[in-house]
């Protein structure tokens, strides 16, 4: 993984030196509320509902044994003993005081941590497959260009105080999109162009009250131009985004009132005058950065995918775990393992500090010290020996996380909602928890196949509710908390936004609504492999809409 | 009309103002540095053009600076307004100035110009200052120290990865 140099370790140093300054000056009162709030935010602090919350940032998700146990020191010692990992692969503290802020950063900073950008109307934190450098389908490893983008972006002046934040994410996996890049503001995807590796350009993608998926802004990008581009692009955003209306600020609805042709012109006339200037990468660097993330010291294995399929065919919970939880690795005798953190009961993303402990014990012992991030809210150990999942397995069943749901209804994402957020409408965790007590048999997760549930307690869509194959959005109804159900979305290369079928349940309503949704599935689908969202595709909405609202169960009478 | 010089921040030094804004409505000085805005410049260039004294424009952050590329060369300075800090558009209108037009005399931030933001101003182009009123100009000029890495080539190509 990338490992900080002087210049790297001097930046975070002067960063948590800065933001110790600007505390002081606000709390002198130099800086009022409304001039310290983006510097603020730009360090990842929000003023909650009840308190402030702190956003560290883990770039494209990849954390150390050492950065996850000072994570668990700082929550131990500045919060209330857990943290909340987020669908950016970042970890939220809930808890913080004001005052403990700069000593956290100085904390962080010893690790190679830190809140830069992590919020605020900026460049934030860049994104990727939680299996990126193992997975068998990468054309590349992406993160060395994650990286490159990280540091172009960190403290961009020109790009401080853009409209509107701005999400970057990179695919390597073609179709098999992981770090949801359609719904970036600009998603980069690795491809192969006539022998020649390249990008393909994605801009104005989104969820919030308006879901869009992005435009192909360009088909191929050489690879040195990347940051070129990136700059023309945020550019022409910087200048015509629109500022006096905060929901129309992203830069999906810049591209939607241009329309894609006219964007592209816009970017590709700024471009031209940059493309060959300082900004263009060399290749001496793109290397440079490989070599931070060059491969672990592997054994050498003959392979383990008959291996893996035999542990596959028990029908134990080994078993059930390795089916869900385990996938296959490129390099031979290995697996990459998720650590499941959607445990019954716990909310989805939430890890204690001694589970955070135990997990970097557990990635030293078995992954090489390295974990990462999921955006469904998971972790990763990427590099397990396929011979030592069922000692592994032992060790997280003890944990509390082998769950065994990974893709499955219980692996939801869910915002926090109206028990932590002060924008949100509704609650979104006891939904969550309704829903896991719900579904909590097993067997019946896996008779209903690949499923992604996800929940919003407002319409701002933290909880990526417009991209579950059932959404569910939390809204006020007259005073009231009431639930919309959505369904058919993805978040996935084959990207589509979920459709609202008809009007929205009250909290005690909204779980059986689900359930009568599963039941038309599973008498709709055409065979036990047909997923959930195919069947939906292939039936299209009426079937569900008559189950939901209709006077009879759809269900009731389909099949005998 | 008496002047009192402020001061400014220029090339990190704190400085008297050796230039006066004139307002639209008022009359032009007969001699001195003015700064006028960029209607004032358009319909009246020939007065401005023959007076005694420095001529510098004021523009909008919305202005794209490429519209009057060929008239720079008669402005001895350029103010861009941050109408409020938060609004970034005119570090966009800097970095053109300087980069793409080669614009090489004074680009003065001038508006809502606070300490937290003047790095990222003096990266993209800015070479002085005025500072809100209100706000300390002394503290304004630690806003250049905070931080010393960049990682990023802007108009000064000293970023980390040429250091390497």
């Amino acid at each position: 993984m990338y490992t900080y140099d002087e210049y790297d370790q001097k930046l975070v140093r002067e960063r948590a030196a800065q933001f110790r300054g600007q505390v002081e000056r606000r709390l002198s009162g130099e800086l009022t509320e409304n001039e310290f709030k983006p510097l603020r935010l730009q360090n990842g602090l929000y003023l909650q509902l009840h308190a402030y919350m702190l956003r560290i940032a883990i770039p494209y998700g990849v954390l150390s044994s050492t950065q996850m146990r000072k994570l668990a020191e700082v929550s131990r010692t500045y919060d209330r003993g857990y943290g909340h990992f987020t669908t950016r692969q970042n970890l939220q503290l809930n808890w913080p005081k004001l005052e403990d802020v700069p000593k956290i950063l100085d904390e962080l900073a010893e690790v190679e941590m830190h809140a830069i950008q992590t919020s605020g109307n900026c460049i934030r934190n860049i994104t990727t497959d939680p299996l990126a450098g193992v997975a068998r389908d990468e054309l590349e490893d992406p993160r060395p260009f994650c990286e490159i983008t990280r540091q172009w972006s960190t403290f961009h002046p020109e790009f401080a105080f853009l409209p509107r934040k701005f999400k970057i994410a990179f695919n390597a996996s073609g179709d098999n999109d992981r770090a949801a890049m359609k719904y970036h503001d600009i998603g980069v995807k690795i491809v192969d162009r006539d022998g020649e590796r390249g990008f393909e350009i994605w801009v104005g993608g989104g969820m919030g009250r308006t879901p869009v998926i992005s435009k192909l802004i360009r088909e191929f990008l050489p690879r040195e131009h990347l940051i070129s581009y990136l700059e023309a692009v945020l550019r022409v955003y910087n200048q015509l985004g629109r500022r006096d209306n905060i929901y129309k600020a992203r830069i999906k609805i810049l591209v939607n009132e241009t329309g894609p042709d006219e964007f592209r012109r816009l970017v590709e006339a700024e471009w031209e005058d940059t493309k060959e200037s300082s900004l263009r990468l060399d290749e001496a660097e793109i290397e440079r950065m490989r070599g931070f993330f060059s491969a672990p010291d592997y054994e050498s294995l003959p392979s383990s995918d008959e291996l893996l399929g035999q542990i596959r065919s028990g029908d134990g919970a080994l078993a059930r775990w390795a089916r869900n939880n385990v996938v296959v690795h490129k390099q031979p005798g290995y697996s990459a393992v998720t650590l499941s953190l959607k445990e019954p009961g716990t909310p989805p993303g939430d890890l204690s500090d001694s589970q955070m402990d135990t997990v970097a014990d557990l990635a030293d012992t078995y992954s090489f010290g390295e974990i990462s991030v999921t955006h469904i809210q998971n972790l990763v150990f990427p590099h397990v020996k396929t011979s030592e999942l069922e000692s592994l397995h032992a060790d997280l069943v003890a944990l509390g996380l082998a769950t065994p749901n990974i893709g499955r209804i219980n692996d939801m994402i869910c915002c926090p909602g109206l028990d932590f957020c002060n924008l949100a409408n509704a609650r979104s965790i006891p939904i969550a928890q309704e829903i896991t007590e719900r579904f909590e048999d097993i067997d019946y997760q896996d008779d209903l196949g690949e499923l992604a549930l996800k929940i919003s307690g407002c319409i701002n869509a933290c909880g990526h509710h417009h991209v579950g194959h059932i959404g569910i959005l939390g809204i006020d109804k007259r005073g009231v908390e009431h639930y919309q159900l959505m369904l058919g979305g993805s978040a996935g290369d084959d990207a589509s936004i979920g459709k609202i079928l008809g009007r929205s349940f009250p909290a005690e309503e909204i779980v059986e609504a689900v359930e009568r949704v599963l039941k038309t599935y599973v008498d709709l689908r055409e065979s036990p492999e047909e997923a959930f969202l195919q069947t939906f595709r292939r039936v299209g909405e009426d079937p569900f809409r008559d189950t939901l609202y209709g006077d009879v169960l759809y269900a009731d009478h389909s099949k005998s | 009309m008496a002047t009192c010089f402020m001061q400014i921040i220029r090339n990190r030094k704190i400085v008297d103002d050796d230039f006066v804004t004139v307002p639209n409505d008022a009359a032009l000085p007969e001699s001195g540095n003015i700064f006028v805005s960029l209607e004032r410049w358009r319909s009246e260039r020939d007065r401005l053009s023959a007076r005694s004294g420095k001529l510098g424009v004021i523009l909008q952050n919305t202005v794209d600076p490429r519209e009057i590329a060929d008239d720079l060369a008669t402005f001895d300075a350029i103010a861009v307004h941050f109408p409020i800090y938060r609004d970034g558009r005119a570090f966009s209108v800097a970095r053109i100035l300087r980069q793409r037009l080669g614009y090489e005399r004074e680009i003065r931030a001038v508006g809502n110009v606070l300490r937290d933001q003047i790095l990222f101003m003096e990266r993209c182009g800015f070479d002085a200052y005025q500072v809100a009123d209100g706000k300390s100009i002394e503290s304004a000029l630690g806003g250049f120290e905070d931080l010393t890495v960049t990682y990023q080539d802007a108009i000064d190509a000293r970023s980390v990865p040429r250091q390497r």
